[in-house]
């Protein structure tokens, strides 16, 4: 019963997605005008921004999720914040590669260390990239799934400190941003909560998506014991 | 700040989003991976289940046998 | 005796007795400190070159006392102790962060003269530094003793341990590199942004200190 749920739920996700963000980058591209300032290389602010903001609420997330697990003990909320880590993952090595672009295309150089969200984005990334080893070597299931949600609560907690700290590291004059959300104009501040809405529901699509093969897969695994046993 | 290759803006912009697209394409892929590993597993499975109801009535056999053995004891107590 | 003291000197004891972490936390330092002599070819520092050879050096080295912080319970079944006995968890992570305060300010206490001597030309920033030092090792023993922890019951405890502190770590770099800068600057100490740096390592310190003692339990439950 609860799988049937899941799939129309998940089914409804990705069309909601697709619908969104098919908007948000028709806004983006047709209804958005040119950026005065940086010209038609600012387009790739309606990907790059998104990404990393719905990444970093991603490890917030499974941040909330690693607490409910070490609270109650269920499996569950512990397949979630495993979940919800690599997807954001995947969504931060996004960010990295449209950054380093965006990069480029600003200011020839392809990494630039006076801009702070690229930087503090890289040592994040870094960081929850060790989430993987730390899982591999850990072998009895139940202490791993544990020690990787104190991992995920600490790592959590890092996020908006990083941010912080590496802000406060820039020099004070000149610090090189891509663009600042704050003073656009309405019709680009729209498209682009489209598109964050957007990349929220496709982030969203993924981990259901991520979550419903692994239960699938447990499953089987289960049935497969089941059969063996009285054969 | 006049942006540097102004020209170019063009290909930064679609390889930006080429490499979004990329990535989810990758992502897709593995999982289509993962779905027909899922659908061999349950193939493999469904002829698990149904193979031992060839094997059933062998093991059984004895027991059925004891049964009868039973009843017609059973029978005989009645009569 | 508290149960914390009790854990906090019996630590320390051990560590007097055996001279396991100290000595090779010293002498890395020190010799990290020849080899960057060698390697930015300078025989003085100062500013940000200064702070950027320290700094890291004694991260490094703090790392190595990281490593070894639970090997007397690994190998002799600490653990198990502290399991079987009534005392709340989180008296373990006070206390085992305590010691790895207490190894990291003698470290300083050896390791920063040194320095002074080999590469500064004044030591007049020395002792405001120190504050920022002994703020950066408290965050340092909040993060260490989790991680270490985590790593401890791992199969790649030595690897695992680095790669996952090391970004942890980057907030406590930036502000005692930034403080730094400014405290080992040629013409004396500016304090510039000193007031920035230490609320951003009281900020950290406070942060992972709760984030510690909330966790700490579930790593020992078995």
């Amino acid at each position: 019963m609860a799988n049937a749920l899941n799939s129309i739920t998940l089914r409804r996700l990705a069309i909601a997605t697709v619908l969104v963000l098919g908007a948000g980058y028709a806004l983006a591209f047709f209804a958005a005008p040119e950026d005065a300032d940086q010209g038609f290389i600012q387009k790739i602010f309606y990907l790059h921004v998104p990404l990393a903001t719905v990444a970093l609420l991603g490890w917030i997330v499974a941040a909330i999720w690693a607490i409910q697990h070490l609270r109650t003990g269920d499996p569950k909320y512990d397949a979630r914040s495993y979940v919800s880590i690599h997807i954001s993952v995947i969504f931060g090595l996004a960010v990295l590669l449209t950054g380093a672009i965006w990069a480029k295309g600003s200011w020839g150089v392809w990494w630039e260390w006076k801009e702070p969200t690229l930087v503090s984005f890289l040592i994040v990334f870094l960081l929850y990239a060790t989430y993987y080893p730390l899982r591999y070597a850990i072998e009895d299931r139940e202490r791993q799934a544990r020690y990787a949600s104190v991992f995920a609560i600490t790592a959590g907690a890092f996020v908006p400190l990083n941010f912080l700290a590496v802000r406060l590291a820039q020099p004070l004059v000149h610090p090189r941003t891509f663009s600042s959300a704050g003073g656009l104009p309405d019709s680009m501040l729209f498209a682009f909560l489209v598109c964050l809405a957007g990349m929220a529901l496709l982030w969203a699509t993924l981990v259901w998506f991520e979550l419903d093969a692994k239960a699938a897969s447990a499953n089987l695994g289960r049935i497969r014991r089941r059969l063996e046993a009285t054969t | 700040m006049i942006p540097l290759a102004i020209e170019n803006a063009d290909r930064y912009v679609g390889g930006a989003y080429l490499v979004f697209l990329l990535l989810l394409l990758i992502y897709v892929a593995i999982m289509a991976a993962k779905l027909s590993r899922i659908q061999r597993e349950l193939g493999s499975l469904a002829e698990l289940a149904d193979r031992p109801s060839e094997r059933l009535p062998r093991d059984v056999g004895p027991v059925r046998d004891r049964e009868q053995e039973i009843e017609a004891v059973r029978q005989g107590d009645r009569g | 005796m508290t149960a914390f003291a009790a854990l906090l000197s019996k630590d320390l004891r051990v560590e007097l007795r055996t001279l396991r972490s100290l000595p090779a936390m010293a002498l890395f330092a020190v010799t990290a400190f020849v080899i960057f002599r060698f390697g930015l070819d300078r025989t003085s520092l100062d500013g940000e070159l200064a702070a950027g050879v320290l700094v890291p050096t004694l991260l490094f080295a703090a790392l190595l006392a990281i490593n070894r912080l639970f090997v007397a319970e690994r190998e002799e079944g600490g653990f198990d102790l502290v399991r079987l006995a009534p005392v709340d968890r989180t008296v373990l992570f006070a206390a085992k962060a305590s010691a790895l305060v207490i190894y990291l300010v003698v470290l300083e206490l050896i390791a920063v003269p040194i320095f002074a001597l080999f590469f500064l030309d004044s030591a007049s920033g020395l002792l405001p530094f120190a504050l920022v030092l002994l703020l950066a090792n408290i965050g340092l023993a909040a993060t260490g003793t989790v991680i270490s922890t985590i790593a401890t019951m791992s199969s790649a405890r030595d690897l695992l341990a680095p790669l996952i502190l090391l970004p942890l770590l980057v907030p406590l770099v930036i502000a005692a590199a930034g403080a730094g800068e400014h405290l080992l600057a040629e013409g004396g100490p500016d304090y510039g942004r000193f007031g920035t740096w230490l609320g951003l390592l009281g900020l950290y310190d406070l942060i992972f200190l709760l984030v510690g003692y909330a966790t700490f339990d579930f790593l020992l439950d078995d």
